[in-house]
């Protein structure tokens, strides 16, 4: 019998021709990734604790997102303690203030199909995109792999999900997320690898299937995959990553087993709106009726590349931010403020009233700026809105497409930002 | 490892990692850090939660972030075990490399908050004090039960690379 990706992946790391479903292996790690919150400051006294060492700093990726840029001293030291921790055990592939550590790794061209890899953040899924077997884990597990270069999994069954038809104009692969966490729940793929397919989700570019991957983690995923293509192989020269002469040999075999499948149509998808406290709590933006925010914010790993910040600049060009709204942007990585400096899109977005933020993770898990008080909603492009995480306990925030926020934050309120282009357009 | 008594706290399905460690307080140590576990379902939980508790819940327990801190505020504040009858797989992992035992327990949902509960790891039972009931749970698989009774994967590392440097 077939064996899926993912099984394909975990027998590679693991050094076996064939893996079943629910057996553990040990696999090989062939990257490590870490940020300013998870890493160093968590890993030096681990290490230092077992007395072990660095296995391989050559394969090791860390990226300051968290605490970026420093806003008090506890910040300030722990972006010093990562700055020195890296200097002291060797690691090059330091990427300090670049941005978000999912955006920022398949930008420098760390990831290719094949790899089987270990990031320090439950949002790693987003390395599934291309191809590769990339994990969540927590600190005390990472100072093991660290230790040892190898961690314990249980080779997980696959559901499949495919996505057949096209997308409307003003839909984006964050609409579709939201369908998906509405539709199946937020335990659905917990323990399961996840693999997307079909031709709504072979026509998205890389950038856009990343988001897939990335709130996989939202449906209790353990990897989020979709398997190599033309698409990926373009994304990786122009990164200049050397996807390798078998970067396309890595598919689930046409007679693999899945647990199960479940198809979506693209074309009948609406614009998606999760209200508080959960991204399952998702349903067509029309629904929720006429909800007023006191603030839109576009960022994070998931909400705020360069695709996204053009989603929004579709809506706001020609028009202004609601009076009594506060429209953040906090573009996800160095390389995309500048390319959308390039483009023009920065200009359209503050010309529009926009207010632009640091790169980094800023507001989404309630580290950085632009935090909510009590009793203040949102609507916001990140990958989750449970309760308290961007700010105070009585905050409430919607999650929504680049478009959607955008267009909210023009109307004031939840709004289907597809009238807004049809104006453009017309 | 032997089993455990202690109180009940009871939590429903899908409890967040950013309500067991708010990420506005992830910078901090965590004595502060625990003072605000689980602040936003229950204000009362830190403040009143003792040595030896049991925290039990629904589905999903631990869902979101790979923020290891949601584990280690429950074991700052003294708490025991876990039973759900489900854990986030990040969050599961989380815990019993902290040496926190986590059971799977599907009949979790006949516990009682304040109950005293009599909980083994190794065998895979709870018994309710209340109602003399014993559930059945998922035995925490082996390989996972010899990690935790060295107290987490840290000193179980460090008793295997001991070994082999012997």
């Amino acid at each position: 019998m077939g064996m899926t990706l993912a099984e394909k992946l975990c027998a590679q790391a693991a050094g076996a021709s064939s893996v079943t479903p629910g057996e553990i292996v040990t696999a090989k790690v062939d990257l490590a990734m870490v940020h300013d919150s998870s890493g160093p400051r968590r890993l030096a006294p681990k290490l230092a604790e077992i007395g072990a060492e660095v296995w391989d700093p050559s394969k090791v990726v860390v990226i300051t997102d968290h605490y970026v840029p420093a806003v008090d001293a506890e910040s300030a030291a722990i972006l010093d303690l990562t700055r020195k921790w890296v200097a002291e055990k060797g690691v090059e592939a330091f990427y300090d203030m670049q941005g978000i550590c999912h955006i920022v790794l398949p930008e420098r061209g760390h990831l290719k199909p094949g790899m089987f890899v270990a990031g320090g953040d439950s949002h790693s899924t987003t390395g599934g995109a291309f191809g590769a077997f990339m994990i969540g884990i927590g600190a005390t597990e990472m100072a093991g792999v660290m230790a040892t270069g190898e961690i314990w999994v249980r080779v997980p069954p696959t559901i499949r999900i495919e996505w057949t038809g096209a997308l409307g104009q003003g839909l984006a692969a964050k609409d579709i997320m939201l369908k998906l966490c509405g539709a199946l729940g937020m335990s659905a793929g917990n323990y399961k690898a996840i693999e997307y397919g079909g031709p709504a989700i072979s026509a998205l570019p890389m950038v856009e299937r990343m988001v897939l991957s990335n709130m996989s983690a939202e449906l209790g995923g353990k990897v989020g995959l979709i398997a190599p293509d033309a698409v990926t192989l373009d994304y990786l020269r122009s990164v200049g990553a050397n996807a390798g002469h078998d970067a396309l040999d890595w598919q689930s075999d046409g007679d693999a087993e899945f647990e199960a499948v479940h198809t979506f149509d693209a074309g009948a998808l609406a614009p998606q709106v999760a209200a508080p406290h959960s991204p399952e709590n998702a349903a067509d933006a029309d629904a929720h009726g006429k909800v007023r925010v006191d603030q839109a914010y576009i960022g994070a790993c998931t909400g705020a590349k360069l695709s996204d910040l053009h989603m929004a600049a579709d809506i706001l060009r020609g028009r202004k931010v609601a009076p009594g709204v506060r429209l953040m942007v906090a573009p996800a990585s160095a390389r995309i403020t500048n390319a959308a400096a390039a483009d023009g899109t920065l200009a359209t977005l503050t010309g529009a009233g926009a207010i632009l933020l640091p790169s980094g993770c800023g507001a989404c898990a309630g580290y950085g700026a632009g935090v909510l008080a009590a009793g203040e909603v949102c609507i916001s492009s990140t990958a989750r809105n449970f309760k308290g995480r961007m700010g105070h306990a009585e905050s409430q925030v919607y999650l929504a497409s680049p478009y959607t926020v955008a267009a909210a934050a023009v109307a004031g309120h939840i709004i289907d930002p597809r009238s807004m282009l049809l104006e453009t357009a017309a | 490892m032997s089993a455990l008594s202690g109180r009940a706290w009871v939590f429903g399905d899908n409890v967040d990692t950013d309500v067991l460690a708010p990420g506005v307080y992830m910078k901090g140590p965590m004595s502060e850090l625990a003072k605000h576990c689980l602040e936003a379902v229950d204000p009362e939980f830190a403040r009143n939660v003792q040595d030896g508790d049991i925290v039990v819940a629904g589905e999903n327990f631990g869902m979101g972030s790979s923020r290891e801190q949601a584990g280690q505020a429950l074991i700052e504040l003294g708490i025991a075990a876990l039973l759900a009858k489900s854990f986030a797989r990040i969050f599961y992992r989380n815990a019993m490399n902290l040496g926190l035992p986590a059971l799977v327990c599907p009949e979790a949902g006949q516990i009682e908050a304040g109950d005293t509960l009599t909980v083994d790891p190794a065998a895979g039972t709870t018994l309710i004090a209340r109602s003399g009931a014993v559930l059945s749970c998922e035995p925490i698989p082996s390989h996972l039960l010899a990690m935790i009774a060295d107290g987490g994967l840290l000193p179980h590392l460090k008793k295997k690379l001991k070994g082999k440097a012997a």
